[in-house]
């Protein structure tokens, strides 16, 4: 698939936030990338642009680099100066002002000096390609294509990709597979219209919405109530998304669309002025990133901190006010939210119809197919649904007529009277513009359990875990529980697939398709035992994990845990409890128990201790270790990264990061199998502790921290119950500790955090307000 | 009556932990360069140098294996000159002075180098692995924490924030003012880096004011007076002073900047550690026949203002004799090092501004003070 060209380096021109942030995406992949801008007007330093765009991505959360590593890949420079050494790269990203002159001018610049055959593109969010290579050469044409990122790069996964009839096709290949592989983005083939696919769409659905919203008067939080979860949208809705972004981007985005859109298109239709945008740009109310947008901040006459909202028809704020809650039925099912009377059912359907309308009329002409368009509505906007996806919720006949009802044409790809997409023969499949269905492909390499579910049953499967055959003899243990938490019923279909594997297949993998790895032990469970006083309920559920944490562990098969997103506690402890993680690159993975009142109970003290000891460059002695994860554990910290799991050795030199969620399967399956010939499990670690004296240590550094006010009263008493069980107990520094005994004394201090009532009171927190309580 | 005199004094530039001009250097490199240094200006034949005896808070890792050999062989010292590490804390590198007054009136050696290190970028406060006796820990404040000793002398004493801040705006002035007029140009020895090098002290806020200072958060108590800017900061630097004879320094035409004409040691409550100056200085001052009234200069290391004023409070210090050159506050504190600047420091402002009796003064954690007393004669 890929050509020639192979990309070592990259040069990004333009250190505005989407080329800095694609810099960082760039250097997150452990690519050396060259970010230019121009020299300032003022000042001696003469890349003072470019090295403020990264000193400024450094202080930024969340934050655009992975890992202070990757921080140092980026060489910042001047295009005064410095163009020349685009030669050195393999890519050149051109993301500067949207000004076709300058962009023609830069190009010019850059045909001089560049390399011919290596890839240029412009992160242009409108300009098409055709007019951007207007009096080029033959050589530049083919090496040009456009790459739009989404904003910010390294969270927004999709990237959109449009190449014109000139562009060398091989070439396109490789930037595209460098952009999925090592960038992590799923590349979407856009043709070279303008706004593509996401901001086409996206454009004219947040303008629809703000029109409806206004003219049958709806407030803001009604808008958002609606717009947002029932359609598939995140919880932001319309504005405060507007907010999120930007308020000040949308007068700039509806103008360089409007410029660019053929007269007659229907975002002409719902495209207006909207005076209270331009009031609130002047008075500062550009969004989060200015004084607020549409909702915003202030503190009441008391000093507490309130949300306003703003009145749309006055302009005024005015303190946020719930909406009166939509019916249950409409929340679930969109036939029923735009069957929904009065103005919020008008509201449903003057944005949804003409939404879908438009997505329906563009088909053809922004996309090769309506799975494109989806996927890229899905990556781009986050929606859950894209436009197609909603039409067969919604039904393409209800569509039509409503749309008929609203006086407004029906596209002729709603005629058809064929939903969108079907299941057949185990595979998803889209309905072409020949009007056939063709399957829904992946990207080569690409393995999803999504694919495998739906042609095969799970192997074994109860209320909180199944277990899927991968193929080549790995199988996949999926937690299926709410937020994927752990409970007794884990453990038991853990115990019986370790049992299967060991007859039947040659390893193991641990991993899923929720939002999130795992949130860690059921803590409703928990607080509902705690509540019980059923201690040895509670202590056999501590038992039973450990057991199956360390069957797995010492299986006759390798194993290799897959996590990302959220993997915390419980989640994590499965992991170190792997031979190999094999983690996406945007996971968050720690030891988070002590921030419910707990510590860790599933063997993760032992483990971590282990793993940092055994990590290159670590001092020997009874301390360094222990007092490493004493430090990780007891502050409750959550790597912001995989890269940054790496250094605080959750994960090891040996453990994989995938950049493409996409792949994450696939590469943890080939590691798993890639152990699995002449496997032999891990010998049990045995641990050298300092004992009492290194938690006296320990805790007066604690104290210190209590002093400081640091900790809290009940984080003291914590601490010195995690640094009993990390200084191995009553063991003197010449013992040898087993890992038995460090499981025992993990069991132990959980059950004296089980019965005190502040831990009680820090789980309860945790799951009526989702925010740790500092007792 | 002793016969040890002082006949010269070098250190590095002190730069802040961490992030200073001397985190990426070596402990064992850095003290070496200002040993070699201090001998290179003397123009003594090494090979009479008995021994090398080096002060350290935190002996291990890069500062581990007794150190002052490897500093001495580091520094080229011929192999016949030995090497000694000494721990005291604070007073690591005074009480290395001390040991070879000691050495010299018992007649087992006539020149020493007497040096300090500390690299608190690289081996931190606690040390790398803090293991300290529960018994002890728990019937007992041995392992207090500084910050909060510091605290203790302030509500003792009832010294207020503002007291402490006005402090230490003096003490930066004043640094700031003495390094202005090139009073730290002979001292310093300037310093090789992967960076470049080093020559100034990087810690002097010239433009340090009391407003500033009073935004500040308490450093180590929620509702605490002590803040970081009343604190000594964090440090990396080393010292040293050559100590011999009388009689030697004449026969080898070495300068004498001070006699040193009394040594003490006094331990207190590791929980006020920072009044164990009070009691020493006493006992030097008795030892050597003199009162504060007869004393032209005092070196008395600010760990923090709060213990520094409560010491000039209860010894009645005068005022125009205290920290010329500005003190701990605003120049640093590399732990280990520090002893070894104060003497050397006091000795050459006798020199400078003509004096008679200097004092040079500290309290060390866990509970004791330290101190020294030069004349010139």
């Amino acid at each position: 698939m890929a050509g020639s060209l192979e990309i070592r380096k990259v040069c990004v021109i333009g250190a505005g936030t989407m080329g800095a942030g694609i810099a960082a995406q760039v250097a997150n992949a452990g690519v050396p990338v060259l970010l230019l801008d121009i020299v300032p007007k003022e000042g001696a330093d003469r890349d003072a642009v470019a090295k403020g765009a990264v000193a400024k991505m450094l202080k930024t959360d969340p934050a655009p680099f992975m890992s202070d590593k990757a921080a140092r890949l980026v060489e910042t420079g001047n295009i005064d100066d410095h163009l020349a050494r685009v030669a050195e790269c393999d890519w050149i990203v051109e993301a500067i002002i949207e000004r076709l002159d300058i962009k023609q001018g830069l190009y010019a610049k850059l045909e001089e000096v560049r390399r011919p055959g290596t890839a240029i593109s412009s992160n242009t969010s409108t300009i098409p390609l055709s007019h951007l290579i207007e009096g080029r050469s033959d050589a530049f044409k083919r090496d040009f294509l456009i790459t739009h990122f989404f904003n910010p790069p390294r969270y927004m996964r999709l990237l959109e990709v449009a190449t014109g009839p000139a562009t060398d096709a091989a070439l396109a290949d490789t930037v595209a597979d460098f952009s999925d592989r090592q960038m992590g983005k799923s590349v979407v083939r856009t043709k070279d219209t303008p706004g593509f696919i996401a901001n086409r769409i996206g454009t004219f659905w947040l303008t629809a919405a703000i029109a409806a919203a206004s003219d049958l008067g709806l407030t803001v939080e009604e808008a958002d109530q609606i717009g947002g979860k029932p359609m598939g949208v995140p919880s932001t809705g319309i504005f405060a998304l507007v907010d999120l972004v930007g308020v000040d981007l949308m007068p700039l985005l509806a103008k360089s669309l409007s410029a660019a859109l053929p007269a007659g298109d229907a975002y002409f239709d719902v495209a207006r002025p909207f005076p209270l945008i331009d009031t609130m740009i002047a008075d500062g109310f550009t969004g989060r990133k200015g004084k607020g947008g549409f909702y915003r901040r202030d503190k009441s006459p008391d000093g507490k901190s309130i949300k306003l909202a703003i009145d749309l028809a006055t302009g005024e704020y005015r303190p946020e006010a719930k909406p009166e809650p939509l019916p249950k039925e409409a929340e679930r099912d969109l036939a029923a939210l735009v069957g929904m009377e009065g103005k919020r059912g008008d509201f449903a359907r003057q944005l949804l119809y003409p939404v879908l309308a438009y997505s329906a009329s563009l088909a053809g002409e922004i996309a090769d197919s309506i799975d494109a368009i989806d996927t890229a509505m899905r990556l781009g906007y986050n929606w859950r649904w894209g436009p197609f996806e909603l039409i067969d919720r919604l039904g393409a006949d209800r569509l039509a007529d409503g749309l008929r009802a609203m006086g407004k044409p029906v596209p002729k790809l709603l005629e058809g009277g064929k939903p969108f997409y079907r299941i057949e023969a185990g595979e998803r499949q889209f309905l072409g513009q020949d009007g056939n269905y063709h399957p829904v492909t992946r990207a080569e390499g690409v393995l999803l359990l999504e694919d495998i579910k739906l042609r095969s049953q799970p192997i074994i499967q109860n209320e909180a875990a199944a277990l899927w055959d991968i193929g080549d003899g790995v199988v996949c243990f999926e937690f299926i529980s709410k937020m994927n938490s752990l409970d007794p019923q884990t453990m038991d279909l853990l115990g019986q697939t370790i049992a299967l594997v060991k007859d039947k297949y040659k390893a193991l993998v641990i991993y899923n398709e929720g939002p999130n790895f795992s949130a860690g032990a059921n803590l409703g469970l928990a607080i509902f035992a705690i509540g019980m006083g059923a201690w040895d309920k509670i202590e056999e559920t501590v038992a039973s994990g450990q057991n199956a944490y360390k069957a797995l562990k010492y299986a006759p098969f390798p194993v290799v845990s897959a996590p990302f997103g959220m993997t915390l506690g419980g989640g994590c402890e499965i992991c170190l409890h792997s031979d190999a993680i094999q983690a996406h690159a945007e996971t968050y993975i720690g030891l988070v128990e002590v921030g419910v009142g707990l510590i860790p109970g599933w063997g993760g003290c032992g483990e971590m201790i282990d793993r940092i000891a055994k990590s290159p460059g670590m001092p020997r002695g009874p301390m360094p270790a222990m007092s490493k994860a004493f430090e990780m554990i007891s502050t409750a910290r959550v790597a912001k990264s995989a890269a940054e799991a790496r250094e605080m050795v959750i994960l090891r030199g040996s453990d994989g990061i995938s950049m493409n969620r996409d792949r994450l399967l696939a590469d943890a399956k080939a590691k798993a199998l890639g152990l699995a010939e002449g496997y032999t499990p891990p010998e049990p670690p045995t641990f050298r502790l300092p004992g009492l004296s290194g938690r006296t240590g320990l805790n007066g550094a604690v104290r210190d921290f209590h002093a400081k006010g640091i900790a809290t009263d009940y984080d003291v008493v914590l601490a010195d119950r995690l640094a009993r069980v990390l200084s191995g107990g009553d063991a003197d520094l010449v013992d040898v500790v087993t890992e038995d005994q460090m499981l025992a004394l993990e069991r132990e201090a959980f059950m004296e955090c089980a019965k005190d009532e502040r831990s009680k009171a820090r789980v309860e927190a945790m799951l009526t307000t989702g925010k740790p309580l500092r007792n | 009556m002793l016969k040890a005199v002082i006949t010269g004094y070098a250190r590095s530039p002190f730069q802040l932990g961490g992030k200073g001009a001397l985190a990426r250097t070596r402990p064992d490199d850095l003290a070496a360069a200002v040993v070699a240094a201090l001998v290179k200006r003397s123009g003594l034949a090494p090979d009479l140098i008995e021994d090398l005896i080096v002060g350290c808070a935190f002996p291990e890792g890069e500062q581990g294996l007794n150190v002052a050999r490897m500093i001495g062989l580091i520094a080229n010292l011929p192999l016949s000159t030995g090497g000694m590490t000494v721990n005291r804390f604070c007073g690591s590198s005074m009480s290395a002075v001390h040991i070879a007054v000691g050495q010299i009136a018992l007649g087992a050696g006539e020149a020493f180098i007497c040096a300090g290190v500390e690299a608190m970028s690289r081996v931190p406060m606690p040390g790398f692995n803090p293991m300290p006796n529960p018994a002890l820990a728990a019937r007992h404040a041995a392992y207090i924490g500084m910050g909060e000793t510091a605290e203790n002398v302030a509500k003792l004493y009832g010294i207020t924030r503002a007291e402490q801040e006005a402090l230490s705006v003096e003490s930066h002035h004043k640094a700031a003012a003495a390094r202005a007029a090139g009073m730290f140009t002979d001292e310093i020895v300037p310093i090789e880096t992967k960076g470049g090098l080093v020559s100034e002290d990087g810690i002097i806020r010239p433009d340090s004011t009391i407003e500033a200072l009073a935004t500040l958060k308490p450093a180590f108590s929620a509702d605490g007076t002590v803040t970081a800017a009343t604190s000594s900061p964090l440090t990396d630097g080393a010292s040293a002073v050559m100590v011999t004879s009388e009689d030697f320094a004449k026969a080898h035409k070495l300068p004498i900047l001070a006699h040193i004409r009394s040594v003490a040691i006094s331990g207190c409550a590791p929980e006020t550690m920072g009044l164990g100056p009070i009691e020493a200085s006493r006992k030097a001052m008795a030892r050597a026949g003199i009162t504060v009234a007869d004393l032209d200069v005092v070196e008395i290391n600010e760990a923090f203002a709060a213990q520094a004023i409560a010491c000039i409070r209860d010894l009645k210090l005068k005022p125009e004799t205290i920290n010329i050159d500005g003190g701990a506050i605003a120049l640093g504190h590399p732990l280990g090092a520090t002893g070894a600047r104060i003497v050397g420091k006091a000795a050459s402002l006798l020199v400078r501004n003509g004096g008679r009796y200097a004092l040079a003064t500290q309290c060390i954690g866990g509970g004791q003070g330290i101190a020294t007393v030069l004349e010139r004669v």
